[in-house]
């Protein structure tokens, strides 16, 4: 049997904030929805940008894709600050415990030469590539219109700043500063690298939000992610022996499976917005992961030899699988 | 057997280092221009980006970490104060009106600072003064959603927080701190760091957070003191990173000092007319109060910023050129605020009230030269008309300032008896001003302030044209509940009755 205690009996005098009453009824609002819907200004904006005249403040004509609503873009995981960080600080304790567990144990120096050779010559480089991905999920949320749109990509953002940093103690604990040098030296000069970095570079001066979102958080992470984190570290290096650089990158696979959920009903929301939408989303979607593909392969090469091409041909139809689910045909 | 090699030890600086700093390259495929295209037409120039010290160093692990752990407790406490009826501790529902005015013009403010912060975040070719951008990015929508959680629940039981989504875009009174974020968020990347980064977050934030802060403490308000403290780690970043933003562009070239200079001018002056609202709040809205504005002002303006103004002269930085003028509005400016907000009670989203005798007592111990010379007998006034019940009410729309947005209710300098107005003829246009201080921020750049959306021409546009019960509909204010006097309102009853029943056995 259950007793409630007794407290003095006050009559509220409203259940929510009249912008969420409208939304979704008359009922208690979440602390999701309150920390997300129609929080960005959105009229009687001041003054136009000195930097772009033509531009709102709060644009969102800068971007091909038309919504009726933005904030129709919900995030699926209901990301606000504080559950976001929640999630994240149980995820870097793992992630601490694994490093500390690699170090303690001197697992990193029992590696096979050739396979710490191997990890260390794939996932240093990515730690620009993260740092590009930092730079476009910024831009996305600086830029982007509607928080319930922009907010996960600032979350995204400081994600691939930690994954970056991430990579980069894996680069000092398997190798050493050297390790981080030559990964940067690899990353600017060596052939291999050069397609990948041309990619991000070229992302840096997309300059509409929805369009760098496909180039990043779909097409090259919908790659790369599954390519580098299941394909080479947890079958081709686990599996020759090198488990403890799957458990230093753990962080990366849960990551990328939390995150592509949000991807994928980004996605969807906007194709089914319209006919124009899914023309768009179709064109981008197939153009940036046919050259991200392309890009991957030499990377891939480094690891897998000459099994990179099927590799890399398994994961682009396994994307193009993810992204007609969506509702977008390729 | 092999013999293993000692790893290079690395430092903290030279660890941070790598792990931020050194993940950015030098691009090849674009150029640097095509990638940052907004950083140059300011006329800054930054010859060595490396040269930037980080203000913290702070990788993401600890940073979710260090924040994970505020959350928890914040989000705890916020429920307990909900649970327990957290509400009915406060001194008096009178200082609900300053929660309002904060989640009506402050909260919004918030956001777009993380607005702007993301695009700093992307827009500086610094790896370095990127990740704090960003860093102060995720922060401020903290901010933002803290504050509006810690005041969803007073929402439940009071008036004038229901529709502070709209208020925020339409009503008056909330375009004077919009208008200041919009001007913020318009400017370049390097002058919306004076602006926000410096001005805002480092000269006036002690002026607004600590007395606000402070207030809700002194009050009973349990919720808001909670994000107080829980952002008050958060703002220290903030602020060592305002300060090692002017001192790098400073450094960095002479050339710069001149336009550091203007924009120190100018955010200070912005940045004061806005803070004009907390000198109402500090001397007049909190039942219980901390401590007058003018000895807020001599703390945290003249002793702070004194100092911190000195600190900066060695790179021939002056104090603000508004600074005088402001010394001189402090002893009058809550109480001219005051009286414009009780006679424009029927058009705002809070209440404002007639201060008792025992309240006047204080305003002129704390302003003994000014408050009865100057303004009891105004309030003595306005008393009588009150209880002959023909309470004084302008129906007349106050002019504004094109500038801060404010109307016109403040003196001259030096004559407390003469309103100030100022005016500037632009392209065959008339643009009035509340002060030297904002007609030289328009002359400075016409071309931006002549678009400043104001909200009293909008009354008699579509869809109000003219009409108050329009405009209230526009607004979303509710007459009757939301405006107007505090005395006799249906948060004074409310709050009276809970109270009761939660302290008498009546």
């Amino acid at each position: 049997m259950q007793i409630d205690l007794r407290t003095v009996a006050i009559q509220p005098q409203r259940q929510a904030f009249d912008h969420l009453v409208r939304r979704f009824g008359d009922k208690p609002a979440s602390r999701y929805q309150e920390g997300s819907y129609d929080i960005q200004a959105a009229e009687n904006l001041h003054y136009k940008p000195t930097w772009d005249p033509e531009q709102e403040l709060y644009d969102a004509g800068i971007t091909r894709i038309v919504m009726q609503d933005w904030y129709a873009l919900k995030d699926p995981r209901q990301f606000y600050y504080s559950t976001y960080t929640l999630t994240r600080a149980r995820q870097q304790e793992t992630t601490e415990a694994n490093f500390a567990f690699v170090e303690s144990r001197g697992l990193a120096d029992m590696l096979p030469d050739e396979l710490r050779d191997v990890a260390l010559k794939v996932l240093v480089p990515l730690r620009h590539a993260a740092w590009g991905a930092n730079q476009h999920n910024t831009f996305i949320c600086g830029y982007g219109y509607g928080t319930t749109f922009t907010q996960p990509c600032m979350y995204h953002a400081m994600d691939n700043l930690g994954i970056a940093q991430y990579l980069s103690r894996l680069g000092l604990l398997l190798g050493d500063t050297d390790a981080l040098e030559a990964g940067k030296q690899a990353w600017l000069d060596n052939a291999a690298w050069q397609p990948l970095r041309r990619y991000v570079e070229d992302c840096l001066v997309l300059r509409d939000p929805f369009e760098l979102f496909v180039a990043q958080n779909v097409a090259l992470d919908g790659l790369l992610y599954p390519l580098v984190y299941e394909r080479i570290v947890d079958e081709h290096l686990s599996v020759r022996g090198a488990s403890s650089v799957a458990m230093l990158t753990q962080f990366m696979s849960d990551w990328f499976d939390e995150t592509r959920k949000w991807v994928d009903a980004v996605l969807k929301v906007a194709a089914a917005e319209s006919e124009h939408n899914r023309a768009v989303l179709q064109d981008w979607t197939r153009n940036w992961s046919a050259r991200a593909a392309s890009a991957m392969v030499p990377i891939a090469e480094l690891a897998l030899g000459a099994e990179a091409d099927e590799a890399v041909g398994q994961q682009l139809a396994a994307l193009t699988a993810r992204i007609q689910k969506t509702g977008i045909p390729l | 057997m092999d013999m293993k090699v000692a790893k290079k030890k690395l430092g903290l600086k030279e660890k941070y280092r790598a792990l931020t700093r050194d993940l950015g390259w030098d691009t090849t495929y674009q150029t640097k221009d095509a990638v940052f295209p907004y950083v140059g037409y300011e006329g800054i120039k930054i010859h060595d980006w490396d040269k930037w010290e980080d203000p913290f160093r702070l990788t993401m692990d600890a940073y979710w970490k260090y924040q994970a752990e505020k959350e928890r407790k914040f989000y705890a406490i916020i429920d307990a104060h909900a649970q327990n009826n957290g509400h009915l501790n406060l001194t008096d529902a009178r200082y609900l009106s300053a929660l309002k005015i904060f989640l009506q013009a402050i909260s919004p403010g918030e956001y777009a600072a993380h607005k702007g912060f993301a695009r700093a975040g992307r827009e500086f070719p610094g790896v370095g003064t990127q990740v704090a951008c960003q860093m102060q990015a995720i922060d401020e929508i903290r901010h933002a959603q803290t504050q509006i959680h810690a005041m969803s629940n007073y929402n439940r039981y009071y008036n004038g927080f229901h529709a502070f989504a709209d208020t925020r875009d339409r009503i008056w009174y909330t375009s004077v701190a919009r208008s200041f974020f919009d001007d913020a968020m318009s400017a370049g990347p390097f002058e919306f760091m004076i602006a926000i980064g410096f001005s805002f977050e480092y000269v006036l934030t002690n002026l607004l957070f600590v007395p606000f802060m402070s207030g809700a403490a002194y009050n009973g308000d349990m919720a808001t003191v909670t994000f107080g403290f829980s952002a008050q780690s958060d703002e220290a970043r903030h602020m060592t990173l305002g300060l090692e933003c002017i001192k790098f562009m400073l450094e960095q070239d002479p050339d710069n000092l001149p336009i550091v200079q203007n924009w120190i001018d100018k955010w200070f002056w912005r940045g004061f007319r806005v803070l004009g609202l907390v000198s109402t709040m500090m001397d007049y809205m909190l039942p219980k109060r901390v401590m007058s504005w003018r000895e807020a002002w001599d703390i945290y303006g003249v002793e702070n910023g004194g100092a911190l103004f000195k600190d900066l002269a060695r790179y021939g930085i002056k104090p603000p050129k508004g600074w005088d003028d402001a010394e001189k509005a402090i002893d009058h400016m809550s109480h001219q605020f005051m009286l414009g907000l009780y006679q424009w009670s029927f058009g705002t989203a809070f209440h404002s009230w007639i201060p008792s005798e025992d309240d006047m007592n204080w305003l002129s111990a704390k302003y003994p030269d000014t408050f009865d010379k100057y303004y009891r007998p105004r309030w003595k006034h306005i008393k009588k008309l009150a209880d002959a019940g023909t309470p004084f009410k302008n129906y007349g729309l106050a002019k504004l300032c094109q500038c801060c947005q404010l109307p016109t209710v403040f003196t001259e300098p030096d004559d407390p008896t003469l309103t100030c107005h100022r005016e500037t003829v632009y392209k065959g246009q008339k643009y009035h001003f509340c002060s030297d201080g904002c007609q030289h921020v328009f002359e400075n750049e016409p071309e931006k302030y002549v678009q400043a959306w104001l909200p009293m021409p909008q009354l008699f546009q579509e869809p109000i044209n003219g009409d108050l019960g329009a405009w209230m509909e526009w607004v979303s204010l509710r007459d009757g509940k939301d405006n107007g006097d505090y005395a006799g309102s249906e948060d004074q009853q409310n709050f009276e009755a809970w109270r009761g029943l939660a302290t008498t056995n009546q």
